[in-house]
């Protein structure tokens, strides 16, 4: 079973083509990332599979069947999406924001709170429960609403069930809490969650990611594992930069250095 | 809500914040307890005041054959449909506010904003000022509250349709739509009272200014049908507002069906407010205040908000109306002017004090 599949897959939301000619197979339990420069299709790709844009050619299948053929309520169940924005302007307890999460699902009140406090913990909220969403910092904002999606795939996660999509889940938040964000993302797949993520730190994603996949102009540059892709060539035509790529000396991935 | 210096107001915020889901069944009981004793005192208060005895008296009597004494003909005929019809609008115009809160995420909302309200207005003036003196008392009351309920149902319809496109609607267009149609409706209303002669003029101001007084068994009956069934359904989507405040398409991913919430739930305020507008005028800030003082109390989540919103706003107005009957005895205020003057210097307070509970922009 594929956790995501997109052949072919063009987009044209509002007259101008955002997306042409992706295809990309993630598995159960793969991470897969998105690089690229501002503006090159990201968000759009990870848009186009939670359904907020509409495909306009090409098949796009969630768990080997087509998006939109999956009931409102199932896909909810599996698949999860972290938007970059949040609109939330309601002063929600924290544990509330992030037992919205659990809103899919028909799981119990006991199991919903078991999973709610496992997640609150993982993304290191368990503190600020009480406190309203509204005076929150806005890292501490990205963190709730991570845990709010994490608690939505936590137990489907299970049997490999289930796919999140993060947007840019750590541009807010301290170097420490970006490597929990980062265990936190390695848990769940572990679990068997499939997961997109689109981050600009090369060398977060570069430890994070099983595959990555490089977008310029709404076209796919380069897809493969992190050590494939990331070269200096790649770097200066899609980034226009020049950078050192070396080996990390603690871990085995590529590690990006600007000159 | 008296305005509390700003350190009291933010221990009372942390309290609520730490203790809410416990306070809400016992508020909601004090609410619901509260409405009978509200409901029982504005039997009793007005141009006769009547003792507690006399009011149980003039209850039990109802319904029976015995020969009545002026209580209980006072209570039948005139307070008891009178109470009720105020408490059941009430209920419904608050349980709507709260609604179309959660639906426009924003705690400053207000049922008038699809533009039902003056829609309302404006068939209520039309039928007034077409019908002239030629309509009499009991059918032109009817007729009037047609008209209005017409009025508010084409208003809405315009603006649900000017808001939605192929992709669906559009929350925000539509409170543009509103405001416009608002505006245009006035405005029409405004050409409509120029040509009026005094006594219409009278009978369209005192409309607008809302009031129980043409309380009577029928209309109670269609007020609580409507209401009822209101009462009901809106409830059933306290899942869908309390998925919608993240924003529509997160609603839409936790598996809400969004443009279905957003349909019914425009459709039933749309019904209520425009029934509510055509049974007693138009009521100011029930449908702003109460939601946001129960917002205030028990946070957020539509489960126990539009429940709560609902009992609150049933016993404001009740209180509201029975203060119109009892302040210039025997003279009566409309309701809507009482509501307006207790309603506006909260409303400001809120609008200075507003960062103290957690709300922005």
């Amino acid at each position: 079973m594929n956790a995501l599949q997109l052949r072919a897959v063009q987009a044209a939301p509002w007259g101008t083509r955002l997306l042409q000619d992706i295809n990309l197979l993630l598995g159960p339990g793969q991470i897969l990332g998105l690089a690229g420069p501002n503006g090159a299709g990201k968000s759009s790709l990870l848009r186009l599979v939670a359904g907020d844009i509409a495909v306009h050619s090409g098949e796009l299948l969630v768990h080997d069947r087509p998006r939109a053929h999956w009931p409102r309520q199932q896909l909810a169940r599996r698949l999860a999406y972290l938007p970059q924005f949040s609109l939330l302007n309601f002063p929600y307890t924290v544990a509330e924001v992030v037992s919205l999460g659990r809103m899919p699902h028909a799981t119990g009140a006991a199991a919903d709170h078991d999973i709610v406090q496992q997640v609150m913990a993982a993304t290191d909220v368990s503190g600020l429960r009480e406190r309203p969403y509204t005076r929150l910092s806005g890292g501490e904002r990205q963190r709730v609403q991570l845990a709010r999606v994490l608690a939505q795939v936590w137990d489907t996660a299970e049997d490999g069930r289930a796919l999140l999509l993060l947007d840019e889940p750590t541009t807010a938040l301290d170097l420490a809490h970006q490597q929990l964000v980062a265990q936190a993302v390695r848990t769940l797949a572990g679990r068997g969650c499939a997961i997109v993520l689109a981050i600009h730190d090369f060398n977060l994603v570069a430890g994070l990611a099983d595959i990555i996949a490089v977008l310029q102009d709404g076209r796919l540059a380069a897809c493969g594992a992190p050590e494939q892709v990331f070269t200096p060539q790649l770097f200066r035509e899609v980034f226009a930069i020049d950078v050192l790529v070396q080996r990390h000396p603690l871990r085995n991935q590529p590690l990006v250095i600007s000159r | 809500m008296p305005i509390a210096p700003v350190s009291r107001r933010v221990g009372v915020w942390t309290i609520n914040q730490a203790g809410r889901r416990h306070h809400a069944r016992w508020l909601l009981a004090c609410l619901a307890a509260a409405l009978p004793l509200c409901i029982l005192v504005g039997l009793a208060s007005g141009a006769v005041r009547l003792s507690p005895g006399e009011v149980a008296s003039g209850l039990l009597a109802l319904g029976g054959d015995a020969p009545a004494d002026q209580a209980s003909l006072i209570i039948a005929h005139i307070r008891l449909p009178r109470v009720l019809l105020a408490a059941v609008m009430g209920a419904v115009l608050a349980i709507s506010g709260a609604a179309m809160q959660g639906l426009f995420r924003n705690p400053l909302a207000d049922p008038s904003l699809i533009g039902v309200t003056a829609g309302a207005s404006l068939g209520a003036a039309l039928v007034i000022v077409v019908g002239g003196s030629t309509l009499q008392s009991y059918t032109a009351l009817t007729l009037v509250s047609a008209g209005a309920f017409a009025g508010g149902a084409a208003a809405v319809v315009f603006v649900y349709r000017l808001a939605t496109s192929p992709s669906g609607t559009s929350v925000a267009s539509m409170l543009l739509a509103g405001i416009a149609i608002t505006a245009l409706a006035g405005a029409l209303g405004s050409l409509l009272e120029f040509r009026a002669d005094n006594d219409m003029l009278r009978r369209i101001s005192l409309w607008k200014m809302g009031g129980m007084d043409g309380a009577s068994y029928p209309r109670l009956l269609l007020g609580t049908v409507v209401g009822g069934a209101l009462l009901l359904a809106l409830p059933r989507y306290a899942n869908a507002l309390n998925a919608l405040l993240l924003g529509e398409s997160e609603a839409r991913h936790l598996g809400i069906d969004v443009e279905r919430a957003k349909f019914a739930l425009v459709t039933w305020v749309a019904l209520g407010v425009g029934t509510s507008v055509a049974l007693v005028g138009t009521i100011a800030f029930v449908g702003l205040v109460v939601p946001h003082i129960m917002r205030l109390l028990l946070g957020p989540d539509h489960r126990v908000l539009l429940p709560a919103a609902a009992l609150a706003g049933a016993i404001l107005l009740v209180a509201a109306d029975t203060l119109a009957r009892t302040v210039f005895a025997p003279t009566e205020l409309p309701v809507g002017i009482v509501t307006a003057i207790v309603g506006v210097p909260f409303f400001i307070s809120l609008l200075r004090q507003r960062h103290h509970y957690g709300m922005q922009s």
